[in-house]
């Protein structure tokens, strides 16, 4: 039955290790295969290109090419359309983009955050980036940059003190999840080896705080952070109501990884243990250069996921009251210049979100890819 | 290897000795009243069938499993909770495991150099040099900027082999060396062992290469339900074994 595919025969022994059949490979190939390759796919491929074709020219007309880039208000916006609303009004954003990025962080300071924000680049650069001169610099730089930036942001020794309710926008969004995130990851990691500990008191410890963070709301402990938590600290003491929120959004990051890197060190062989073990290494050195480099390779897509979703939880700030990049931008849309241009606000954060989730997301592929060793694990 | 390296080995001197030793897994009583001397240079194969505590036995002796009553001494030191002590035996005691369990995100010379360097606290240049001299005792210098992953079950179990003999263990265990191995790189890996077998290295070796145990062997124990039914030398075991235990096993075992 082979014959009909493949006239020629060899000897045994003799047979050629032969190309694929065209069918599957270049382009034609590819689109015979995926978009017409049974009626129904077929079917379905014409109505998608039909209904692209009905509202992508009219999409580009209003966010490009109908769009106006600068006037002073929206009044000026319309009058330069064919028709009221006809295109998105761009001039909005533009106009409010410092207020979008600094809050109302003291004008002659701002050079601070500039600085911050590039220190933040080249912290991430120098961390993420493999082959570089000097990692071991880059690493500790970046380790010390959230306590760097913090100084920066806050001033004290030297700089001129900023009260943290002058945050806003993206510098507040950014300060809190960069926070999340840098701190919860080795605070869930603790977690997750307190939790398999053998020691019952301190896994018990762990087992409470996780299940209690992890089943109560984020916004119900940011309540807590904004009301009660005066309650339980000493008569007269006054804690910073954005310390409070960045404690408790670290606490609900780091329950969340807890269970994640737990999931990637059950996820490994009793063996790799055992071997570690034998050899005589103790538990601290088994866990730093064999249990952890593997559990946390198992455990990147959904670490990345947990900070994916604490980045975006970031905007829950703003039920306290607290102006982050939407609480901002919602409170802007009431400026009697700029009403009603909620459609290009929420445009506008729905990029800035999804720009650096999927840098995030892009990024773990690629490391994952990068950390990959063979086929077995 | 010829009969009197094989005589020469049993002395009083014991380098392991186990007295009335028991260990249960909860209710279930898994190792029952082992009795075991073993002497400086000495070879012994364990065998029996699965789940009669051969896997036990031996990571007993390295601790880790822990036994609950009688004692185990190994090179004069006693296996208790003491963990200074556990620490000075596991770096006395090589391990090699049925499924390797080399480290897969560790290169091949990483995987040798780690114990020297941490636990040894050899300077890098020295640990590298000298685990490139046990990968070429083995066999495999030529794999060593590889990871495990890349490489032949074969190649993996002489890999663990060198990384276990880096630490320069006075006594080698070996769990089922071979089993999990395809047919055609099961003599490769008992080639390395014949090897470390003639330098002197003292070895306990679940195993059921009944050639190797003729070929390397000063004796054979036979385990079945937690207890040590039958020691013998090689030969004796496999040409006139006593009870109806081993003579079953063993004709199962040859008969395929
Ligand atoms: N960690 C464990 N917990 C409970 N039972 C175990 C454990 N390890 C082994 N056993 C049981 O102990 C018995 C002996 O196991 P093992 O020493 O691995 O046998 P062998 O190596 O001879 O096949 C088996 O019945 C096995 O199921
Ligand atoms: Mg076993």
């Amino acid at each position: 039955m082979t014959k009909s595919f493949n006239p020629q025969s060899y000897e045994p022994g003799t047979h050629p290790d032969l190309p694929p059949p065209a069918i599957t490979t270049g382009l034609i190939g590819w689109i015979k295969t995926n978009l017409f390759s049974s009626p129904l796919n077929t079917a379905l491929t014409l109505i998608s290109l039909w209904f692209l074709w009905q509202i992508l020219p009219s999409s580009i007309h209003w966010l490009f090419t109908g769009a106006v880039w600068s006037a002073v208000d929206r009044k000026e916006c319309w009058a330069m359309m064919d028709a009221p609303r006809d295109g998105a009004c761009w001039a909005f954003i533009r106009g409010s983009l410092e207020l979008f990025l600094y809050g109302w962080y003291p004008e002659p300071e701002r050079w601070r955050v500039n600085l911050t924000f590039i220190l933040f680049g080249a912290a991430v650069f120098g961390a993420l980036r493999e082959n570089i001169p000097g990692k071991k610099y880059w690493l500790m730089f970046a380790a010390v940059f959230p306590f760097l930036a913090a100084w920066l942001l806050f001033g004290g020794f030297g700089l001129e003190p900023v009260p943290t309710g002058k945050l806003g926008g993206i510098l507040l969004t950014l300060v809190v999840a960069v926070t999340g995130i840098s701190f919860s990851l080795p605070l869930g990691i603790a977690l997750a080896l307190g939790r398999r500990s053998r020691l019952p008191v301190l896994r018990a410890i762990c087992v409470i705080f996780i299940e209690f963070i992890r089943g109560v709301p984020l916004i119900t402990l940011l309540f807590v952070a904004s009301t009660m938590l005066t309650y339980f600290l000493p008569p007269g003491s006054s804690f910073d109501l954005l310390m409070r929120v960045l404690i408790m959004v670290t606490l609900f990051a780091a329950a969340y990884i807890a269970e994640v890197v737990r999931g990637g060190l059950q996820g490994l062989s009793s063996g790799q243990y055992e071997a570690a073990d034998a050899l005589g290494l103790t538990y601290w050195q088994s866990h730093r250069l064999i249990i952890l480099p593997q559990a946390l390779k198992i455990s990147i897509p959904g670490i990345v996921n947990t900070f994916i979703g604490s980045y975006k939880d970031s905007v829950l700030v703003l039920i306290i009251g607290m102006m982050d990049i939407l609480g901002l931008g919602r409170a802007r849309l009431n400026d009697p210049d700029w009403l009603g241009l909620a459609p290009e606000l929420y445009i506008f954060i729905s990029l800035f979100f999804f720009v650096s989730c999927f840098a995030m997301a892009r990024y773990s592929l690629s490391l994952e890819k990068k950390l990959e060793t063979g086929h077995q694990s | 290897m010829n009969q009197d390296s094989k005589n020469a080995s049993k002395t009083e001197d014991s380098i392991i000795s186990i007295h009335g030793m028991h260990k249960w897994f909860g209710d279930f009583h898994v190792l029952k009243n082992i009795n075991l001397e073993v002497g400086r240079g000495e070879r012994i194969v364990i065998c029996g069938p699965s789940g009669s505590g051969k896997s036990t036995l031996i990571r007993c002796i390295n601790r880790l499993e822990e036994h609950q009553q009688g004692d185990i001494v190994v090179e004069g030191t006693e296996l208790t909770e003491d963990l200074k002590n556990i620490d000075i035996i596991r770096s006395e005691v090589g391990m090699v495991f049925q499924q390797f369990n080399l480290f897969p995100h560790l290169t091949v010379l990483e995987n040798v150099t780690l114990a020297p360097i941490w636990v040894r606290k050899l300077p890098r240049a020295e640990a590298e040099e000298q685990a490139m001299s046990y990968l070429e005792r083995v066999k495999i210098p030529e794999q060593a900027s590889k990871y495990p992953g890349q490489l032949s079950g074969g190649q993996q179990q002489r890999v663990a082999i060198a990384r276990s003999l880096c630490m320069n263990p006075r006594i080698m265990l070996f769990d089922e060396p071979t089993s999990a191995l395809d047919p055609e790189m099961i003599k490769e890996v008992l080639d390395v062992m014949i090897e470390l077998a003639e330098s002197g290295m003292t070895m306990l070796v679940v195993t059921h290469e009944m050639g190797f145990a003729t070929a390397v062997a000063h004796r054979v124990i036979f385990m079945d339900g937690g207890e040590i039914i039958e020691e013998q030398p090689p030969k004796a075991f496999f040409e006139d074994p006593q009870h109806d235990r081993t003579k079953l096993f063993l004709s199962q075992i040859l008969h395929h």
